[in-house]
């Protein structure tokens, strides 16, 4: 796992992937932090975060397009699978580097907070509280993404189908008010990550959405691990 | 070393293998010889542990790929068709990430390094990997698949894409690496496996077809002498004295050379030599033999043979 976690790292910063996701999130969330921070005079990151949701929608499926499309491409998957590595590993590996990558790119709320410090106490609570729901919602939607990489070929089709993913995830609540029939609407409701990540931003910590994004993510590096396996067996 | 018992796979109704057996001994070097699509890789994938087989089991120095993949996995050295290389790391840092991979537990350094030297890849070391020609690559796998010593590599079409001095040299770590090692190899050039192996296996159409060693295996087949000959006179008188012989068992002019002389071709059985009835027979036509050969049938047109019977019978 280790080894497949270091490689992957090296990998985003020896290509061109790392800094432009790194740039691009840095801008977007600069951008917001001066509309909703110091246009608006306030201390509260609670709407960098909630608008910065739709950014990690899109930004997610970058990081995660390579992992396994680009392997199964080279066939460089082949080294990976008959080494003495178990899948879980492998898939582990993949997962931890992409969510570090993802971590990185948080660093820059902790940038903001302590600038905001310079001009008045910042809700840390809050802050923190929110940081830690953004790695969660990472979490899950890399290992979602994961999961589309290990299915497809092409790094393209991963990201293009990643994004779409992501962007029906945030849709979510848009179905929940427009559709008519109780239970679908109820269900919808359930799985909304837009519901489960807006009470981070807010300052709740609660159990309920924490086990939510945990287990997202477990249950589709799960179907990581069973996809590459499935491909053995074909 | 490798026990491989009725192995078969399937893919939907198509039998890439059909209930192969063979096994390997320690130290022994394996020729896998077929034509393109019959079955080399698939089999060599089975061993490895990449894909499964549909049923069959794989036996590696007494570990079971199936039960125990891990243990069996770090007993075997594999070099695929393709090299599994990563083009933007350097040749040092892939076989470093390989090391890791591969939780080889030898002196990291050092190992690389003599694996480097070994494949001679030790200029390239801080190349790029997407920089260096075919040739360096195929080396790059083979110095990932030597990483940790293990006692059995598995080398599909190693030297396929290499130059001539390229090949005698692959061929040459192979014989040298077959004294430590149990090495399985694919091929479909024929010369190479006999050059290199102790014992083939020719595969076709997901069986195999013949497994013997390379000595006996020219020798049990080849129960067909070949006799070719140029001689001056009408090839219709010529042809019809060569069908009176015993022993003949086809016989045809291959072309003319010039209005007078002809070469012809005559298959006669093992146990009788035509030479000298051929030589009184063209004396009593009064047609001078200009030249006269009989030679084993070769190791190339034994496979064409092999191969084309099964799929003849598979038909």
């Amino acid at each position: 796992m280790g080894a497949i976690l270091k490689r992957e790292m090296s990998a985003y910063f020896s290509s061109a992937t790392a800094y432009v996701v790194l740039a691009v999130f840095f801008f977007f969330s600069g951008m917001f932090f001066n509309f909703y921070v110091f246009a608006q005079n306030s201390t509260s990151l609670t709407y960098v975060f909630s608008s910065m949701f739709y950014i990690i929608m899109f930004i997610i499926p970058i990081i995660t397009m390579k992992s396994f499309a680009e392997e199964k491409k080279q066939k460089s998957d082949q080294a990976l699978l008959t080494s003495p590595c178990s899948l879980t590993e492998i898939v582990l590996g993949k997962f931890l580097a992409a969510f570090i990558m993802f971590a990185l790119c948080n660093v820059i709320f902790l940038v903001y907070a302590v600038i905001i410090s310079f001009f008045a106490q910042p809700q840390w609570s809050v802050i923190l509280c929110t940081l830690l729901g953004t790695l969660f919602l990472g979490g899950s939607m890399i290992a979602i993404n994961v999961f589309i990489s290990v299915m497809t070929e092409s790094q393209v089709v991963a990201a293009v189908l990643g994004m779409g993913v992501g962007l029906l995830i945030s849709m979510m609540s848009y179905f929940v008010s427009n559709i008519g029939i109780q239970w679908i609407s109820t269900a919808l409701e359930k799985i909304s990550f837009m519901n489960y990540y807006a009470n981070f931003t807010y300052g709740i910590l609660s159990i309920t959405d924490v086990i939510f994004f945990l287990s997202v993510t477990a249950l589709f590096l799960f179907f990581t691990v069973r996809a590459l396996e499935k491909r053995r067996w074909s | 070393m490798i026990e491989v018992k009725n192995l078969t796979k399937r893919y939907g109704d198509i039998k890439a293998l059909d209930d192969i057996s063979f096994t390997v001994d320690t130290g022994e070097v394996l020729g896998f010889l077929g034509p393109n699509g019959a079955g080399k890789s698939t089999t060599m994938n089975i061993i490895t542990g990449y894909i499964s087989s549909t049923s069959g089991t794989v036996t590696v120095d007494g570990s079971e790929i199936l039960e125990n993949p891990r243990e069996t996995k770090s007993k075997i050295g594999y070099l695929p068709e393709i090299p599994p290389l990563y083009p933007e790391m350097t040749v040092r840092k892939y076989l470093e990430f390989m090391f890791d991979l591969k939780k080889v537990k030898l002196p990291k350094k050092e190992h690389i390094e003599e694996i480097m030297r070994l494949v001679r890849i030790s200029d390239m070391a801080d190349r790029l990997i997407k920089n260096l020609s075919k040739g360096y690559r195929q080396r790059v796998g083979f110095g990932q698949a030597l990483l940790g010593n293990p006692p059995v590599l598995i080398l599909d079409e190693p030297t396929v894409g290499l130059d001539p001095k390229q090949i005698i040299e692959v061929r040459k770590l192979i014989r040298s690496l077959g004294k430590k090692h149990t090495v399985i190899f694919s091929s479909h050039v024929l010369s190479e496996i006999s050059a290199t192996c102790d014992r083939i296996i020719v595969i076709s159409e997901g069986r195999i077809v013949a497994d013997s060693k390379t000595d006996e295996l020219s020798k049990a087949l080849a129960d067909t002498q070949k006799l070719s000959l140029t001689a001056e006179g009408s090839p219709s008188e010529v042809l019809g004295e060569i069908k009176k012989i015993p022993g003949v068992k086809k016989y045809m002019k291959v072309r003319e050379l010039n209005e007078k002389t002809a070469l012809y071709s005559v298959e006669y059985s093992n146990d009788c030599d035509i030479r000298r009835e051929v030589f009184s027979a063209m004396v009593r036509i009064n047609s001078p033999i200009l030249e006269m050969k009989s030679g084993n049938e070769s190791l190339e047109d034994m496979f064409l043979k092999l191969t084309q019977g099964t799929e003849k019978g598979g038909r």
